[in-house]
């Protein structure tokens, strides 16, 4: 015998806590939500819970706008297994305004040659019956036609 | 002056000076494993009066396949706070051997305190499954052998070499569960005789409900500190006189069952003889187990065996040694024990052991 297959598959119950959890209710009702943390006033989103620079609880939660500035992003040009979006798309680093830490997300509406750093872009969630407890619930961002974020704005996000 | 016990290993006086554990629960659906670990460091932390800035080195043990994520490690660190950036490592083991890296570290004389801590909820996956893969991937790991069917072939050679009856596993899981209940942070614990928990089925012969331990979600912190930082934080620190750890052999069908060589081995290294042992905490998940590690560390009748209860009270993955080590400290800050025995526990069938003596100066 030179080769043997064992099957191995594990199923979990995924807890996602109580912050994360605060979280994915907000993007049921097409908010998102960040956590401030109370010693260095720095605003999560998502929060796991913990200001991870402090190692203290993010209690306090505050709702976030729909409007936020790329800080950095990539065209994405290569196909790879399991691809969702038709190439080419650009996903980028988004920080929503108020808040201390960017995610990712898909951008469009915009052609490819336009996309920039200080981008300012707005998100476009799915028709409320569709929204749900997940980041699905935001199709993408697109500009929102303000000027650019000054560098300084974001430089710290990086 | 300040006195320090005599040491068998190493040649730093290291000690335990803080211990906190989470309770101990089937299920803790509600936060995640940073939430729960959270409030653990705080309160090991804060019953001494300390902060993160005052700890050269953090440690923990857990592992990603008790949650199904991956790097769940590092996630746990928000509950500490890394920034400044922190000298901070990990084993995917028990979180008593996370201590003993903190041990070693702190023997080098550059830092004189460390955090260790350990987590791992048994709730988010079928444990069954997750703890077959721990075992040899070619041979055992394609017939999924769950832990309990591992520990009643231990048990069954116990009974076959004319060492153990099951009377004798009922009678340790009696006194298990009874001092549990002096426990608070013990999640299975009852008053029953031992002819009472006779009467229950088998769940794999020959091992019956009360020979198992729970499936429990928990987590538990440590502070170490060297030296006379130890006595600037705790009035009587658990010394670490001794410690060790040895491992057997992968293919559990090389290995007489009956025995703990590595216990044995251990127990020697960490100079448990050279004493009277007062109290002995043991990880033995199961309750034949506790016979054989008692054998190994040539524990006597008259020692105090897991007061707290042991594994049987509550079996929180990846922090049940550490727990032994922290529980066993509690009886030296307390008086109670002049000098204790601490165990700690991985993989089926008392695989690898490792043995931990503390002392009070």
């Amino acid at each position: 015998m030179t080769m043997m297959a064992a099957p191995i598959r594990l199923d979990y119950v995924f807890t996602p806590g109580v912050a994360q959890s605060t979280n994915l209710h907000g993007l049921e009702r097409g908010v998102f939500i960040g956590q401030r943390c109370p010693k260095c006033q720095k605003v999560y989103t998502p929060s796991r819970g913990s200001c991870p620079v402090d190692g203290v609880p993010t209690e306090e939660i505050v709702e976030l706008p729909n409007t936020g500035t790329v800080t950095t992003y990539c065209v994405v040009n290569v196909p790879f297994a399991g691809q969702a979006i038709e190439i080419p798309y650009i996903c980028a680093q988004i920080l929503l305004d108020g808040a201390n830490i960017s995610f990712m997300a898909l951008i469009q509406e915009i052609p490819l040659a336009e996309i920039r750093m200080g981008l300012r872009v707005e998100a476009v969630w799915v028709e409320p019956e569709d929204l749900g407890p997940t980041m699905a619930s935001v199709r993408y961002f697109r500009p929102n036609g303000e000027p650019d974020a000054a560098f300084e704005t974001y430089k710290e996000y990086l | 002056m300040t006195v320090f016990p005599p040491l068998t290993s190493g040649r730093r006086p290291v000690g335990v000076v803080s211990f906190a554990q989470h309770d101990n629960v089937r299920r803790e659906g509600r936060r995640n494993d940073v939430e729960m670990l959270m409030p653990v460091v705080a309160e090991v932390f804060g019953n001494i009066g300390i902060t993160k800035d005052d700890v050269g080195f953090i440690c923990s043990g857990s592992t990603d396949y008790l949650v199904g994520g991956p790097f769940s490690f590092v996630a746990a660190l928000d509950a500490v706070g890394v920034w400044p950036p922190r000298a901070e490592s990990h084993v995917e083991m028990d979180a008593a051997w996370a201590l003993y890296e903190a041990w070693v570290l702190l023997q080098e004389g550059q830092i004189d305190a460390a955090l260790v801590y350990g987590f791992g909820r048994s709730s988010p996956g079928n444990l069954s499954e997750i703890l077959a893969l721990q075992l040899d991937p070619y041979y055992m790991a394609p017939l999924w052998p769950d832990p309990t069917s591992l520990a009643a072939l231990q048990g069954q050679a116990l009974i076959d070499a004319g060492l153990a009856t099951e009377a004798d596993f009922a009678a340790v899981a009696s006194r298990a569960r009874r001092a549990a209940l002096a426990n608070p942070h013990a999640q299975v614990a009852y008053d029953r005789s031992a002819e009472d928990l006779l009467r229950e089925q088998y769940e794999v012969a020959p091992l019956r409900r009360h020979a198992l331990p729970p499936l429990s979600d928990g987590c538990a912190a440590i502070v170490l500190a060297a030296g006379d930082r130890a006595y600037e934080l705790c009035e009587r620190p658990a010394f670490i006189t001794g410690i060790d750890h040895r491992l057997e052999a992968h293919a559990i069908g090389a290995r007489d069952l009956t025995r703990s060589p590595s216990t044995e081995l251990a127990g020697q290294k960490a100079g448990v003889a050279k004493g009277s042992v007062d109290v002995a905490e043991l990880h033995a998940p199961f309750a034949p187990q506790e016979l054989i590690l008692a054998r190994a560390l040539g524990l006597g009748a008259d020692v105090d065996i897991s007061p707290s209860g042991g594994a049987l009270a509550a079996n929180p993955l990846m922090s049940a040694g550490l727990i032994r080590i922290g529980e066993a400290s509690r009886a030296i800050w307390s008086g109670r024990a002049d000098r204790a025995v601490a165990h700690a526990t991985s993989g089926p069938c008392l695989q690898q052991n490792l043995v931990c003596v503390l002392e009070g100066a």
